[in-house]
């Protein structure tokens, strides 16, 4: 276990370091990158805008439930919502559900290019795979995925709010003064930090568990579960870590 | 001209390539042959690069294959075109797509002169009318037209065929071979294929490579095979009875055409037909 763990890590780096060589054609590259970033930032719209809806009402609710003291303002509701929503919610939800969505996807299509030798006809034609086929999904996955945690932060707050009002357990005014309280910059940077380090993990992760798939179709499934699996319990590392270094 | 120097490569305890030797001549189509397992395909990706051999040379035209660093093995690579067993056309690309790929990454004529050169080569094999469907959308035998259009649009000096009859009924097999044999003479490549089917040793093989359990069993052409007296070569080539009967028949044409001295003399054998190894 402890050998496979060396391989694997071993493996990993440099199939980092490999990706860096001098492009063939850049602009080449440029439009797999444009690409990536439409496949993992408007293909994950869709299921970011649901669960951070949902999240942010969620949030709310059991929030609004606990604080059952009435010398407590409700803005107070809020302020947790909030912070909970920023700090832990956006960054660390989504990039869990990120990992199932994007992870999975990078997983598979390397995997399914792996079997059918069409990164072998890349590589006989003088390309290099791992720059052209893995770069742009990291690049583009540390590009998207803040942006995608940032639309997670606004929506889960939005959906908070609607929650809240809707269910009359505070009112707009309330809510939004509640947001104002005590606001902290410091938390958003924080929240960016956590996203940019998940978004390399899943891309990369994924990339690396697709790009060195052997075998069939089983094997891809396999291939693409583990990639999920290993991204879900590093991301959870690193939100530990980071949690510990940075707050 | 590709030569192979005692060639090795194992995988653990395994070895699968034990010291092969050989030459795969341009202008020629060059074919692998042998049982599955006897290591052809191990041999193909070590030519190409894809796997490392672990002993022995590989030139290309003299250049030492095997010692070359990534910039140089780019460069000889880019004049390797090679049709998969598979095809590995990009799913999400058109047909045209596919073939105007390696023009987009290495060309640098304009859009309209690669679009033209993609017409060119999807002319030159028959598929014009499928240029905008997906490789999805089209048959086992177009994909490999598609595949062989896709590794000749760079004008390549090597092409590499993975066994590129497999999966295709007899006809279609036919054309495949017909067309990789023209375009061999009409661009002067070094065509190495990788076979198990005896329409293409008989009728395409110029010179044929055969390899039993990771060696170099016997070597020589489609016009050379027929009078073979290698037992293991004869049993692999010639397995059913309706082979053997047509081998007997060709032995026949040839002696009587007298075609088959002028061969052997042209490459210094001689008349007993005695096998080269």
């Amino acid at each position: 276990m402890e050998f496979r763990f060396f391989y694997h890590f071993g493996n990993y780096l440099l199939m980092l370091k490999g990706m860096f060589s001098r492009p063939e054609n850049m602009k080449m590259y440029w439009k797999q990158f444009m690409q990536q970033c439409v496949d993992i930032g408007v293909g994950s719209f869709g299921i970011v805008f649901i669960i951070s809806l949902f999240m942010g009402g969620v949030t709310t609710l059991q929030t609004a439930y606990q604080l059952v003291n009435p010398i407590i303002p409700k803005s107070t509701i809020a302020q947790v919502v909030r912070d909970t929503i920023i700090l832990e919610f956006a960054p660390t939800l989504t990039s869990i559900v990120l990992a199932g969505v994007v992870g999975s996807k990078i997983a598979s299509e390397l995997g399914n290019m792996r079997v059918s030798e069409q990164i072998d006809a890349l590589e006989i034609m003088g390309i290099n795979t791992k720059g052209y086929l893995i770069l742009p999904k990291i690049l583009a996955a540390v590009l998207m995925i803040p942006v995608l945690v940032m639309i997670a932060g606004f929506l889960g707050v939005w959906g908070g709010k609607e929650a809240g009002v809707l269910s009359g357990i505070i009112s707009p005014d309330e809510f939004l003064q509640g947001l104002r309280q005590d606001f902290r910059a410091y938390n958003v940077f924080f929240a960016l930090a956590k996203s940019y380090t998940f978004g390399f993990i899943i891309s990369s992760v994924s990339a690396y568990y697709g790009y060195n798939v052997r075998g069939g179709a089983l094997e891809i499934g396999k291939a693409s579960t583990t990639a999920v699996v290993v991204s879900c319990v590093l991301v959870l590392f690193m939100d530990y870590a980071l949690t510990a270094i940075l707050l | 001209m590709i030569e192979l120097q005692d060639i090795k490569k194992g995988f653990g305890d395994k070895e699968i390539l034990k010291g092969v030797s050989a030459v795969m001549e341009s202008g020629k189509v060059n074919l692998i042959i042998g049982a599955s397992g006897s290591g052809k395909t191990v041999m193909m990706k070590c030519i190409v690069g894809l796997i490392e051999v672990d002993a022995g040379k590989i030139l290309y035209d003299g250049k030492d294959f095997t010692t070359m660093d990534t910039h140089e093995r780019k460069a000889i690579r880019q004049e390797i075109g090679m049709l998969f067993q598979g095809s590995a056309l990009f799913d999400s690309m058109t047909v045209e797509q596919n073939v105007m790929f390696p023009l987009d990454m290495f060309g640098t004529g304009s859009y309209r002169d690669k679009k033209k050169r993609v017409a060119e080569c999807l002319e030159r094999v028959n598929l014009k009318d499928a240029a905008r469907k997906y490789p999805a959308e089209i048959s086992g035998g177009m994909k490999k037209r598609v595949g062989i259009a896709r590794a000749i649009v760079l004008n390549p000096k090597y092409l590499f065929c993975d066994e590129p009859n497999s999966g295709l009924d007899p006809q279609t097999s036919l054309l495949i071979d017909q067309l990789i044999k023209e375009l061999t003479v009409e661009y002067n490549i070094t065509t190495v294929m990788n076979t198990h089917d005896m329409n293409t040793v008989m009728e395409s093989g110029d010179h044929i490579v055969y390899m039993y359990q990771g060696q170099k069993q016997w070597e020589g052409s489609n016009k050379e095979i027929v009078f073979s007296n290698d037992q293991l070569l004869n049993d692999f080539i010639f397995a059913s009875e309706f082979l053997r009967e047509a081998k007997e028949m060709r032995q026949h044409e040839l002696f009587s055409s007298g075609k088959w001295k002028e061969d052997l003399k042209n490459k210094g054998g001689n008349e007993s037909g005695d096998d080269k190894k």
